[in-house]
């Protein structure tokens, strides 16, 4: 039998209840508009993405009948002592299992590569990633977090520039970028791709038109691959960005509707005690009354 | 035929449009003029003015900061590092740069100073190239494509 103070309990469960659903439905909202507007970007920013993959692939299909001496360093494969890769994910959890999900790909990256080289290293972009390879001990190359809501590509160069640097200077030999792909609101894909040696994009074969360059194709090429490789690293990291706010609107979402859900449920308890309760009162004050009267 | 021009930089499409008659590009060779039934060329661009002449007499003048430039059928793709157009650009903004550049140019000349130096002098040529294009569409009076 429920006394007052239980239905005091269930009523002040609800009202705490009812306020985590007020926050959640807050962060929502916010993510809702963050949402749009990152999915824009990483949706302008294709057309630049399509277009150099194009260029690149016209451009290479001259450099690929030269001898492996001759490649520009950047397109040239070697034997992978050191292995690293760009690991993207978010400086913010509350995004349902994307950050897990990320850390699990970038693990298992990490852990397919190790039997076969000297040494796997990471370049971590966010906080959640940061702080997972830390806790497994994996060397780290560089730490980038603070990247914000809307990364531009000023601060992407930093990120291209050490892994270009380190692999010119052969102290790394192959690099992945791994980052949540933005398929749909509802779906994110942990992507895992080659960013160096740079391999020549779809359509690389045989050239079909003559062009004329100027300057020569290799110094094109000398110009391009450093462009192509931020444009990668720009188009995950916008991709990222998409992903995130979707991934938080859609556990935030999940968390609103399961507060109510449960709002609900404690008001059917609340009622029904309340009931018990004051049936019980009435029960009493009826039990004396008949006792007065007897 | 027209030519069909795009200009992309990874934030965003600048231009987009099937109409173009000439296009005058500063390539880092040298400046060129392509038109229609252009041989196919790929070229890297330089910082500079870039025009593209419209039916009717009219010129859509545009700032552009390095990038690449594909030319394939009559399909021109200009992907720049930053691009601008005229009525984009902040002449006051520019006209503050150009002189923020000359005082540092005219202050310091070489020691560890000599970066700030190249610094100075590429805002300057930026500040410069966002003037021109930015005064050539008053001058003609272009009629904004907006």
């Amino acid at each position: 039998m429920p006394g007052a103070g239980a239905v005091r309990a269930i009523r002040d469960r609800i009202r705490s209840v009812q306020s985590t659903a007020k926050v959640t439905k807050a962060m929502q909202l916010v993510a809702a508009s963050k949402m749009r507007r990152a999915q824009d970007r990483a949706i302008a920013s294709r057309p630049y993405a399509d277009r150099m993959r194009a260029v690149l692939a016209a451009l290479s299909g001259y450099a690929s009948g030269v001898s492996d001496d001759e490649l520009h360093p950047l397109l040239r494969q070697r034997p992978v002592k050191n292995f690293a890769f760009i690991h993207i994910t978010a400086d913010r959890g509350l995004a349902g299992g994307l950050n897990a999900n990320m850390n699990r790909a970038g693990a298992g990256l990490a852990l397919e590569h190790q039997p076969h080289v000297e040494r796997v290293s990471v370049v971590t972009v966010g906080r959640k990633g940061r702080d997972f390879f830390r806790r497994a001990g994996f060397p780290s190359l560089a730490e980038f977090t603070e990247m914000g809501d809307y990364p531009g590509m000023a601060q992407i160069q930093p990120i291209a520039r050490i892994v270009m640097d380190d692999y010119m200077a052969g102290t790394i030999d192959q690099v992945y970028i791994g980052y949540q792909r933005f398929v749909s609101t509802a779906v994110q894909r942990p992507t895992l791709r080659q960013l160096l040696p740079v391999t020549a994009p779809e359509g690389a074969e045989a050239p079909q038109v003559d062009f004329l360059f100027e300057p020569s194709p290799v110094q094109l090429l000398e110009a391009l691959l450093p462009r192509y490789i931020e444009m990668q690293i720009y188009e995950a990291i916008l991709d990222a960005a998409a992903s995130e706010q979707s991934a938080r609107m859609v556990a935030m979402q999940a968390a609103t509707d399961a507060a109510n859900d449960m709002v609900g449920a404690l008001t059917l308890i609340y009622n029904k005690a309340r009931q018990e309760l004051i049936t019980n009162e009435l029960l009493d004050i009826v039990g004396g009354t008949a006792a007065l009267e007897a | 035929m027209p030519l069909s021009l795009s200009v992309v930089t990874a934030a965003r499409t600048i231009i987009q449009r099937d109409d173009v008659l000439r296009l005058v590009v500063p390539t880092t060779e040298g400046q060129i003029t392509v038109l229609p039934a252009h041989a196919a060329l790929m070229s890297s661009i330089g910082m500079g003015e870039m025009l593209a002449y419209l039916p009717g007499g009219e010129v859509l003048p545009m700032a552009v900061f390095g990038g690449f430039i594909q030319v394939v059928h009559d399909q021109v793709t200009v992907l720049a590092a930053a691009a601008e157009r005229a009525e984009d650009i902040n002449e006051e903004r520019a006209e503050a740069a150009r002189e923020r550049a000359a005082r540092r140019m005219a202050g310091q000349h070489a020691g560890p100073e000599a970066l700030n130096l190249v610094r100075a002098r590429l805002s300057m040529e930026r500040a410069l190239v966002r003037l021109r294009v930015r005064r050539r569409r008053s001058a003609t009076g272009v009629p904004s494509m907006r």
